[in-house]
């Protein structure tokens, strides 16, 4: 393979978003009739990378060279133009469109000016056909399909693009076996019709029989680059993780665990993203939830919070079934349940708002007399509240948009703080914020676990699980699949149960970073 | 699942639009002292045709997920402008029609350029150009007056055959004209996409803008047929304040009426056709009946909210709450 000229190259490549380094001076090298797998944990910067060469997001800095010759691309089209076509993690399909509408959307057939609805319904056929999903029905709307046929929809509208560079990203994370069998085969048969595919997957088996090709980032650069089946489970593993611990995390409390749970789930399912979850929080205890992003930890924290409808199985606070129909009704009354969203800037706050405005929200039934907000209680509790986090606000009366993340993020907790919760649901709180405010929210958390609530703590980023909970339970698929207890939370473990692969294989190594 | 089945989903909005119209149009026809007959035929339809222009007009905008308060104006507008000019000789009155076309084509343009090149919300942004728009009628036609070709105007609000209402065969050609082409068109494609899922749609490296700015353009081309054909009914050219809101207005609920989501991407000019058609008739029931017309307003907005409720069943099968506010 090393005597074919490359077909794409990438070379020091920078991307920061905000003050974040996404990307920095990153290479990668594509070849024709070869699959290249692209290995990295949660924001390794694999994502960036590929919205750069898709033309979803420019570099800050670098270049890429197509057959030789220097290309940019001002979006998306213009990479599917130059043969540079992406499956996206996040679906591009349009949902009130028709399978066939949506397959021929960047180009569709012509006659006469008008889109030539025979012809497209053969190229969807085709395309359907070539991605071994001729059970679609190419007038079916992609809003009525369930996720796994949408996402052969997506690669079916790739294959219809006649792609020289084809990239997979996480494109078979939704699929059943059975699909993820016919893509492998179609994935084969292409790269012998020559194309370069670009395969981004958490899943190592998969990795192991397609790629010919290997490339592991890291914090933003491709640490590694290697032929396929040259190294073991295990050290692949060590190269993505391979980075320091930073020591900001509270010291963990050594605590004899509470007898009745406050917070208990036995065998919750919801539709297809909950698969049967028993689990319980203790006052006092942190439980982190862990796995790769979007294995039905979301769902779980919205089951709990009185979000989904449909919900089966049982939820119980201090023992006793209840069940939760609003989050109004979970954080009244003696459940006392927060949520502290993902999405601070949607489901968090309300921007334009002043930030006392939003600190009262959840709160304002407790802080009202007769339905009139009682001002001088307000005031005390915001006080409190913003000497507690240490909110930095250069006043009160000043649009939360105004703030930073951190500052942002502070307020979303200090809101569901002045209810005083005894359960407190945490989804991914500190993405996007910057260390000394993660430092901070990992010392609050602890405090207020010590002082009795029960707290069950999403997040992407390992070491925050490591460093701040007393258990963690991992999720693959909807089901919890692994749970870890103490010293037994160590990244090896973490990677490999979020991978799903047998934790025997990669524990070797594990006393290094005892 | 076979073919007609997809079809026939496809179709759901606009069959009930339609399904709606003959069940009320029945009801009008059968209880009118004439009876079924050309002549109630010729009367309903060019009071029809004319919501149904501006309807068309309002879907287009509609399917892109935004919105066009000014659609109702441009008409007023258009009206004003055709008093003057869409008379004399066969020529004269020809360059009038297109002058008329025209600046309807002119009015959606520039709502389209300031929503789509101007980032300002739709809703915002017409309401402004409408007031606009209408400030220009009132200048051409202070008091109500003008005049139009009259040949050119029997011809149109006339009969066909002596059966065939001619506005019915004008907005016929216009539907296979205008829609059925901008339907087809990846241009139409865009705007259905930009509407059902604007990131999806620049993922998937679609016109947007094009789409969007050809769907605000082409609804200032239908509102000034709508014009156009309200002076070949009425001789005179108005600029009626109450008359340009009230047709945003009934735009609106006629669009919903036929099947068209107000959230974009989803439904058909044809549907709101049927959607107008079946709103207008509503509002003719109560004289059939003899009942006090001061009932009109009242039964019209019982019977539209009925009609509109039909929609909103769907939200019972959302299972997360989250998706409530999507």
């Amino acid at each position: 393979m090393d005597g074919t000229a490359p077909l794409f190259r990438m070379e020091g490549i920078s991307r920061r978003y905000g003050g974040v380094r996404a990307l920095e001076k990153a290479e990668l090298t594509v070849t024709a009739g070869s699959i290249h797998a692209i290995l990295g944990e949660n924001g390794a910067g694999k994502s960036t990378l590929i919205k750069i060469m898709a033309g979803v997001v420019a570099p800050d800095e670098g270049r890429m060279t197509l057959d030789g010759s220097e290309v940019t691309f001002a979006s998306p089209a213009a990479a599917n133009q130059a043969g540079i076509v992406c499956i996206f993690q996040e679906l591009s399909l349009i949902p009130e469109l028709s399978v066939a509408d949506n397959i021929v959307i960047s180009n569709p057939p012509k006659r006469f000016g008008m889109i030539d609805r025979k012809a497209q319904r053969r190229i969807a056929e085709e395309a359907l056909a070539r991605a071994g999903a001729s059970d679609i029905h190419p007038r079916a709307l992609v809003k009525d399909l369930p996720l796994s046929r949408r996402q052969m929809v997506e690669i079916a509208k790739a294959l219809a693009r006649k792609p020289r560079i084809l990239i997979l990203d996480e494109a078979t994370s939704a699929l059943t076996a059975a699909d993820v069998a016919k893509v492998f085969e179609v994935l084969k048969r292409l790269r012998s019709e020559g194309l370069a595919l670009l395969y981004i997957s958490h899943r190592m088996n998969e990795i192991a029989e397609l790629a010919d090709h290997c490339t592991v980032f890291r914090n933003g650069r491709n640490v590694a680059s290697y032929p396929a089946g040259s190294k073991s489970d295990n050290e692949v593993v060590e190269l993505m993780i391979g980075r320091e611990y930073s020591h900001i995390f509270p010291p963990k409390p050594t605590f004899a665990p509470a007898a009745t749970p406050v917070l208990e789930a036995r065998n919750l399912c919801w539709a297809d993203r909950l698969d049967n979850i028993s689990l319980s929080v203790r006052a006092g205890e942190v439980v982190g939830l862990g796995g790769l992003d979007g294995q039905g930890q979301r769902e779980l924290l919205l089951a709990f919070f009185g979000v989904l409808r449909g919900l089966r199985g049982d939820v119980l606070i201090d023992g006793k079934p209840v069940s939760i129909a609003s989050p109004t009704a979970a954080s009244h009354g003696r459940i006392g349940m927060a949520l502290i969203p993902e999405d601070r800037k949607t489901e968090g706050l309300m921007l334009p708002m002043t930030v006392r405005e939003n600190l009262s929200f959840a709160a304002l039934d407790r802080l009202s007399k007769a339905g009139i907000i009682d001002r001088t209680a307000e005031q005390r509790l915001i006080d409190d509240m913003v000497g507690l986090l240490a909110i930095k606000t250069a006043g009160l009366d000043i649009p939360v948009g105004a703030l930073s993340g951190g500052n942002q993020q502070k307020v979303v907790i200090a809101k569901w703080l002045m209810r005083q919760p005894r359960i407190i649901l945490l989804n991914d709180p500190t993405r996007g914020i910057d260390v000394g405010t993660k430092q901070e929210l990992y010392q609050l958390m602890r405090k207020l676990a010590d002082a009795g609530a029960a707290i069950l703590f999403y997040s992407t980023d390992y070491d925050e699980l490591i460093g701040c909970c007393d258990r963690v339970l991992v999720l693959y698929d909807g089901a919890v699949k692994r749970e870890l207890v103490g010293d037994g939370i160590t990244e090896h473990a973490l990677i490999a149960s979020a991978l799903n692969i047998h934790g025997d294989d990669v524990r070797i190594g594990q006393g290094e970073r005892a | 699942m076979k073919d007609w089945r997809y079809w026939l989903a496809e179709q759901r909005g606009t069959l009930l639009a339609f399904g709606i119209f003959i069940a009320m149009f029945a009801i009008y026809s059968g209880n009118h002292p004439a009876g079924f007959t050309a002549n109630v035929v010729q009367t309903a339809a060019n009071k029809g045709v004319l919501l149904a222009f501006v309807a068309m007009a309002q879907t287009l905008v509609v399917i892109t997920a935004g919105i066009d308060l000014s659609v109702g104006m441009i008409f007023t507008l258009t009206n004003c402008m055709a008093s003057w000019l869409v008379i004399g000789t066969g020529l004269e009155t020809a360059f009038g029609v297109l002058a008329v076309l025209g600046t309807g084509l002119i009015c959606g343009a520039v709502n389209g350029a300031i929503v789509i090149y101007g980032r300002l919300q739709p809703i915002v942004a017409t309401i402004a150009t409408g007031a606009v728009f209408f400030g220009l009628a009132l200048l051409l036609r202070p008091v109500p007056g003008g005049s139009v070709n009259e040949d050119l105007a029997d011809f149109l609000t006339g009969r066909f055959f002596g059966v065939v209402p001619a506005s019915l065969v004008a907005l016929l050609v216009v539907v296979l004209v205008i829609w059925v082409p901008f339907s087809r068109s990846e241009f139409g494609r865009a705007a259905y996409a930009a509407g059902s899922s604007e990131t999806a749609a620049y993922m998937s490296g679609v016109p947007i803008r094009r789409g969007k700015f050809f769907a605000y353009v082409l609804a200032g081309l239908l509102a000034s047929i709508g014009g156009l054909f309200l002076t070949f009914f009425t001789y005179t050219g108005e600029a009626a304040y109450a008359s340009g809101n009230a047709y945003t207005l009934f735009s609106i609920a006629a669009v919903v009426l036929g099947g068209v989501s107000l959230f974009g991407g989803k439904g058909s000019a044809i549907g709101a056709i049927f959607g107008a058609l079946a709103f207008r008739t509503i509002g003719d029931l109560l004289f059939v009946f003899d009942f006090d017309p001061l009932w009109q307003p009242l039964f019209q907005g019982v019977i539209l909210l009925i009609a509109v409720s039909l929609g909103a069943f769907a939200l019972f099968r959302v299972r997360n709450r989250l998706e409530w506010f999507l």
